[in-house]
C-alpha cells in the first residue's frame, strides 16, 4: 500500500503525460466512444425487435434471412466485419461518385453500420430466445381473451419478453462497450485511439493504457448500474411477496 | 317480446389428433343460467371438449354457435379452420376462460390483468375498466391484493383473480378448465365458493371438474364423458345418484 501511494506521488509530481492536451484527447475519444456505441445500441435495438418477432415467424422465407443474418454477424469476428465494410465500400462500382461517398469516405459512418449490424444481430438473438420462453398458458389465455395475433405480441408477448430479456441484454450493451476499441484501426479517435496516440507521442504504454481502462471501467460501472436500477423497476413481478 | 338467443350452442363436434379420435360427435346447449359440468377420468375429452368451444382447438368437424351467431369454417391445406379470424376475436371475448394452471399475465399487476382485455379487446374506457375491475375483485375477496404481481400470491388468490378477469369481460358463457386441480386442498374452498355464488346469480357456466360435491349441488346439467363420446348425462341428481351406465359408477364409487 505504501509502496503504491509513493509511486503515484511520483507519478503526479513528475507528470508529463497527462496534460491539458492529452486529457482533451481522451474527452474527444470518450465523446466519439459513447456516441459510437450509443448510436450503434439504438439503431440496432431498433432493428433488432421487428427482426426478433420475424425470426421465430411461421414462414420460411420470413424467417430464414433472418436466421442468416444472425448466423453470419455472430459467427465473424467483428474486427472483421469493420475491415469488410470499411475497405469494401470503396470497391463498389461507381459510390465514389455519388453523395454516399461523403459520409463513407469517413471511418465513422463505416464503422457504425459495422457496429449497428453486429450488435442488432445478437441483440435479435436475446429477444428471439426471450419471445420463445414465453409462457404457453399467458399466450393462450391472451387468445382466449380474444386478442388477435398483432395485440397479442404487443401487449403480452413483447413486455414479458423485453423484461425477460434485459439482464442479457446489459451484457451486450457492456460487450458492445469494449468491442467498441476496435474502432481504433480504421483511424477513428475513440478512447482506445486517445490511448494509443499517448502511447505512441510518449512511448508509456502502461499510462496511456491504464488510464483508459480506468475509463471503461467507470463506463461499465455505469452502464451494470442503470441495468440494475431498470430491472429492479422492470422485473418487479418475478419477485415472490416480502413478508 | 323475442327471446334472446341462446348463449352456446355445440353440435355433433369431432376432434381428431393424428388418427386418435378424441371426441366422437359430442353436443351441448348452455341456455341462459345454465350450469353445466363436464366429468370423466383424464384422457376421456373433458377438457378438449371446452377448448374446442372458444376454438383453441380446432374442431375437425361440427357446428358452433354462440349467441346466435353460428361460426363459420373453411377447408384449409391444413384442415378445417375458421374462415374468419375477426369473427373468432370477436366470439371469444363472449366466452371467457378460467384455466387450471390460472395463466395471469405475470408482468401486469392483478387490476391490469382485469382490465386488460376489456380495455384492448372491448375498446371499454379505463376509467371505467377499472371502477369495474375493483368491484370485481371486492368480490373475489382480493381488493386487497389489485397491486400485486401475480408471482405474489398463492394459488387461490391467483384462480379468483383469474376468475374476476373473466369476469370484467361480461362474457355470455364462462368456461373453467378444472379451475381447482392446480390448487392445495385448503385453497379450493374459496375459489369454488366463489363460482357457487356466479351459479346462484345466473350466470351460464360450463365447468370441466373433478369436484363431485360442487358438481352435484351446483350444476343444472352433468355429462360423463368416456373416450370422447358421452356417456351419460342428465339433472346431477340422476346422473351422480342413479347412474346407469357400469362405467359411470365405477367412476363415482370412492376409491381407497
Amino acid at each position: 500500500m505504501e509502496a503504491l501511494t509513493t509511486w503515484l506521488d511520483n507519478q503526479l509530481a513528475d507528470n508529463s503525460i497527462f496534460t491539458l492536451q492529452t486529457l482533451g484527447y481522451y474527452g474527444e475519444g470518450l465523446a466519439t466512444t459513447v456516441q459510437l456505441v450509443f448510436l450503434s445500441l439504438v439503431i440496432g435495438l431498433v432493428l433488432a425487435v421487428p427482426l426478433a418477432i420475424g425470426r421465430g415467424a411461421k414462414r420460411r422465407w420470413v424467417r430464414l434471412p433472418i436466421f442468416l443474418y444472425c448466423y453470419v454477424f455472430r459467427g465473424t469476428p467483428l474486427l472483421v466485419q469493420l475491415y469488410l465494410i470499411y475497405y469494401g465500400v470503396v470497391f463498389v462500382e461507381g459510390i465514389q461518385d455519388t453523395w454516399l461517398w461523403v459520409i463513407l469516405e469517413k471511418p465513422f459512418v463505416p464503422a457504425l453500420i459495422a457496429f449497428t449490424l453486429n450488435t442488432a444481430a445478437y441483440t435479435t438473438e436475446i429477444f428471439h430466445g426471450a419471445i420463445k420462453a414465453t409462457a404457453r398458458g399467458e399466450i393462450e389465455a391472451a387468445r382466449a381473451y380474444g386478442m388477435s395475433q398483432w395485440l397479442m405480441m404487443r401487449r403480452i408477448i413483447i413486455p414479458s419478453a423485453f423484461r425477460r430479456a434485459l439482464p442479457a441484454y446489459g451484457n451486450e450493451v457492456i460487450f458492445m462497450l469494449h468491442a467498441s476499441a476496435i474502432a481504433s484501426v480504421v483511424t477513428i479517435m475513440d478512447l482506445t485511439g486517445a490511448a494509443r496516440f499517448v502511447y505512441a507521442r510518449y512511448y508509456a504504454p502502461f499510462e496511456a493504457f491504464l488510464f483508459v481502462a480506468a475509463i471503461y471501467l467507470c463506463l461499465t460501472f455505469a452502464i451494470l448500474y442503470l441495468f440494475r436500477y431498470l430491472e429492479k423497476r422492470l422485473l418487479a413481478h418475478l419477485k415472490p411477496a416480502s413478508g | 317480446m323475442a327471446e334472446s338467443p341462446i348463449p352456446l350452442e355445440v353440435r355433433n363436434i369431432t376432434k381428431r389428433f393424428g388418427d386418435t379420435e378424441v371426441l366422437k360427435g359430442l353436443s351441448l346447449e348452455a341456455r341462459k343460467g345454465d350450469v353445466i359440468t363436464l366429468i370423466g377420468a383424464s384422457g376421456s375429452g373433458k377438457s378438449t371438449f371446452l377448448r374446442c368451444m372458444n376454438l383453441l382447438e380446432q374442431p375437425n368437424e361440427g357446428e358452433l354457435i354462440v349467441h346466435g351467431e353460428p361460426i363459420i369454417f373453411k377447408q384449409t391445406r391444413h384442415g378445417r379452420e375458421p374462415a374468419d379470424w375477426k369473427q373468432v376475436v370477436r366470439i371469444r371475448a363472449k366466452l371467457s376462460m378460467v384455466f387450471q394452471s390460472f395463466n395471469l399475465w405475470a408482468h401486469m399487476t392483478l387490476l391490469e390483468n382485469v382490465i386488460e382485455a376489456p380495455v384492448h379487446v372491448l375498446g371499454k374506457p379505463k376509467k371505467a375498466a377499472i371502477e369495474h375491475a375493483r368491484a370485481l375483485l371486492e368480490r373475489v375477496g382480493l381488493a386487497a391484493h389489485a397491486d400485486y404481481y401475480p408471482a405474489q400470491m398463492s394459488g387461490g388468490q391467483q384462480q379468483r383473480g383469474a376468475i374476476a378477469r373473466a369476469l370484467a369481460m361480461d362474457p355470455e358463457v364462462m368456461l373453467f378448465d378444472e379451475p381447482t386441480s392446480a390448487l392445495d386442498p385448503e385453497l379450493v374452498g374459496d375459489v369454488l365458493k366463489v363460482m357457487r355464488d356466479l351459479a346462484e346469480e345466473g350466470r351460464t357456466m360450463i365447468v370441466v371438474t373433478h369436484e363431485m360435491a360442487f358438481a352435484r349441488d351446483v350444476s343444472t346439467q352433468v355429462i360423463y364423458l368416456h373416450q370422447g363420446h358421452v356417456e351419460e348425462a342428465g339433472p346431477p341428481d340422476q346422473v351422480l345418484d342413479n347412474p346407469r351406465s357400469e362405467r359411470l359408477k365405477q367412476f363415482l364409487a370412492p376409491k381407497h
